[in-house]
């Protein structure tokens, strides 16, 4: 098996603008986005790292640039052991990554999920439509600027909802667990039911639609 | 008189023949095991175009994660594959435990391992069952029912809960094991493991399974791996891939069992690899059970991670201050990224984590195995009749609530 840091030092010899990531388990770089399918390609026939993993998008908040970050996890069957690859989508409002699907037809469908959940479009991908949301979906539903509750959409069968007059509405959040990320607020408002806003005394119930 | 015979053209009738057609298989379809939609393009009967469309059970558990504290996550990992749900708690805490770089004791290493490998034995148990519906064998359903019933009340003892445990927390278990449980589990082994050569006896030598199964739904070891299949239905291929033993967790290491690969990789061969998984479980279980450690079932050093025992927060100050911080800020995490996965039942489920310090993360991905090993279908399903799809399906026994997440 090829130690991590060789296979860290090799690519960085080879691809000199490659950085070594921090990481808290396998070897990590970033790459840049040109880079990535022929530093991939290289990991695969140079060091059998066969098997893609996973391929996945990071959003780094709406306000930070670069905004996007693919990110690719790759596996030796031979050498059991991992390596990731990162890299940052050039373009904030519409980012942009190369497909691996060629390499790997695995990725055809992991990144027909990024560009669902993300809306990182892959170039060359051969079917880059959505998987887990439905055609037609107006959002990207893993961005941080997507609420959690979800927003009003109509349905995606139109007959349907000319019938029923009805839409997807947003989640209601009363009564959840879900928590603020620490240092946002303070502590009784950071308390999951201080969020459902119809409850407290301080604000007005909502008008329902 | 001449009388013109108008005969049918027959030239005609073959071009009409040839036309596609198109059918929507599900999403309520009882071989699609879930809310997959096939939409199938046949030339008679035959397979000519297959395109899965998933998302029916989507539920946004990737958001969610992103929204609450580690320790709340874990009954949503109960949802992905929620035929082992024990298996996916362990996985998860191994996951979030690799970013705090937090060690448990050998008694907790020990438990996970015997309920993952109970899990296991649950979820192959209704693979098979399952399997055999498809392809036309009702008995083995029946027999097998009747074993998760058992596990179902050894996880209920356990857990406190027969389907949904949440047994997990971050850096340990949630309880002890009961007393005279591990020798319960045992007893149950030892009845476990005739009876499963009894189910197994009704599909192996079955004339009608052999002939659903054998030489239908081909994956070659290099579409395997390309389509970035995992667990039985890659060993089925023939990659002696186990994250058991190629990247062992949770002491999988001082445990002797074997890999079954197999060597065409049709859906007997995966079939086959199922069934001698369970014997290697039950393999696995014994080994745990006869060595099993004394010690804590949670990490004692992880004060800022494991929430303390009641006792300890009805009395003492400090504890309830530390208790009160960890259910409200959740598990404190230092800042980073970890990739973990773990050999589920279904394949190798994995989670990418990006912490940036804090209780909640900042981004978690499921790599869920289903959704990879059902990436396959299309280029599987080309060319085989439509009564090989549900056989095809069957036997890569994946589960929708992973899938979609």
């Amino acid at each position: 098996m090829t130690a991590p840091a060789d296979v860290t030092a090799a690519l960085q010899s080879k691809f000199p603008q490659a950085s070594l990531r921090p990481s808290c388990d396998h070897p990590a770089l970033n790459l840049p986005i040109t880079e990535v399918v022929a530093a991939l390609k290289y990991l695969r026939d140079e060091f059998a790292y066969d098997f893609l993993v996973d391929v996945t998008a990071i959003d780094n908040g709406v306000d930070v640039s670069p905004r996007f970050t693919t990110v690719w996890h790759v596996y030796s069957t031979t050498g059991h052991g991992y390596v990731r690859i990162a890299s940052d989508c050039a373009n904030d409002e519409n980012p942009v990554a190369p497909t691996v699907s060629h390499i790997w037809p695995t990725a055809n469908w992991h990144e027909r999920e990024t560009y669902d959940l993300f809306g990182i479009t892959f170039e060359n991908h051969p079917d880059l439509r959505r998987i887990l949301m439905w055609d037609g979906y107006p959002y990207h539903p893993l961005r941080k600027d997507f609420p959690l509750a979800g927003i009003q959409t109509p349905l995606p069968d139109l007959e349907v909802a000319d019938l029923t007059k009805a839409s997807v509405k947003p989640a209601p959040m009363m009564g959840g667990p879900f928590v603020a990320s620490p240092g946002e607020m303070n502590m009784t408002d950071a308390e999951p039911r201080a969020k459902d806003e119809s409850w407290t005394e301080r604000r007005e119930k909502p008008a329902s639609e | 008189m001449a009388t013109e015979y108008a005969f049918p053209d027959n030239a005609a009738k073959t071009a009409d023949a040839t036309e596609k057609m198109s059918l929507a298989m599900g999403p309520s379809h009882p071989s699609t095991h879930g809310v997959l939609r096939l939409q199938l393009e046949l030339d008679g009967e035959i397979v000519t175009q297959c395109d899965p469309i998933l998302g029916y059970l989507h539920r946004g558990d990737e958001k969610i994660a992103e929204n609450m504290t580690y320790n709340q996550f874990v009954p949503y990992t109960d949802r992905l594959d929620y035929l082992a749900p024990l298996a996916n708690n362990v996985a998860y805490a191994i996951a979030v435990e690799n970013l705090a770089n937090l060690k448990v004791p050998a008694r907790c290493a020990a438990i996970r391992v015997i309920c993952c490998e109970l899990a296991r034995i649950s979820a192959h148990l209704l693979g098979l069952g399952a399997y055999g519906i498809d392809v036309g064998a009702w008995s083995v359903f029946l027999y097998s029912f009747e074993e998760r019933e058992k596990l179902y009340k050894l996880f209920e003892e356990l857990t406190g809960a027969r389907f949904t445990t949440s047994y997990t927390r971050i850096g340990g278990v949630a309880r002890d094991v009961p007393e005279g449980w591990n020798e319960r589990v045992g007893k149950f082994c030892d009845q476990f493991l005739p009876i499963l050569e009894e189910i197994l006896t009704l599909l192996t030598r079955n004339k009608i399974f052999t002939d659903r199964t054998q030489g239908v739904g081909i994956i070659s070891k290099e579409d395997a791996i390309g389509y970035g299949l995992t667990g039985p239905n890659l060993r089925g291929s023939g990659v002696a891939f186990d994250l058991r033993k190629d990247k062992p967790y949770s002491g999988y290491e001082q445990y002797e069992f074997d890999i079954p690969v197999g060597t065409t990789g049709d859906c007997y061969d995966r079939y086959l690899c199922r069934g001698e998984e369970m014997r290697q479980s039950v393999r696995i279980v014994r080994q745990v059970i006869k060595n099993f450690p004394s010690g804590s079932y949670f990490a004692e050093d992880a004060k800022k991670i494991f929430a303390p025992k009641k006792e300890k927060v009805l009395t003492s100050m400090e504890e309830l201050i530390n208790n009160f911080m960890i259910v409200t800020e959740g598990p404190q995490m230092p800042a980073g990224e970890v990739y973990f996965e773990a050999e589920n039942p279904k394949g190798a489920l994995g989670f990418f984590i990006v912490s940036k310090g804090g209780g909640v993360p900042y981004r978690m991905k499921i790599r869920s195995p289903s959704f990879c090993n059902l990436s396959i279908l299309p280029k599987v399903c080309q060319g085989n009749l439509v009564s090989d799809v549900v056989s095809i399906l069957g036997s890569l026994d994946f589960v929708m609530g992973e899938c979609d997440r």
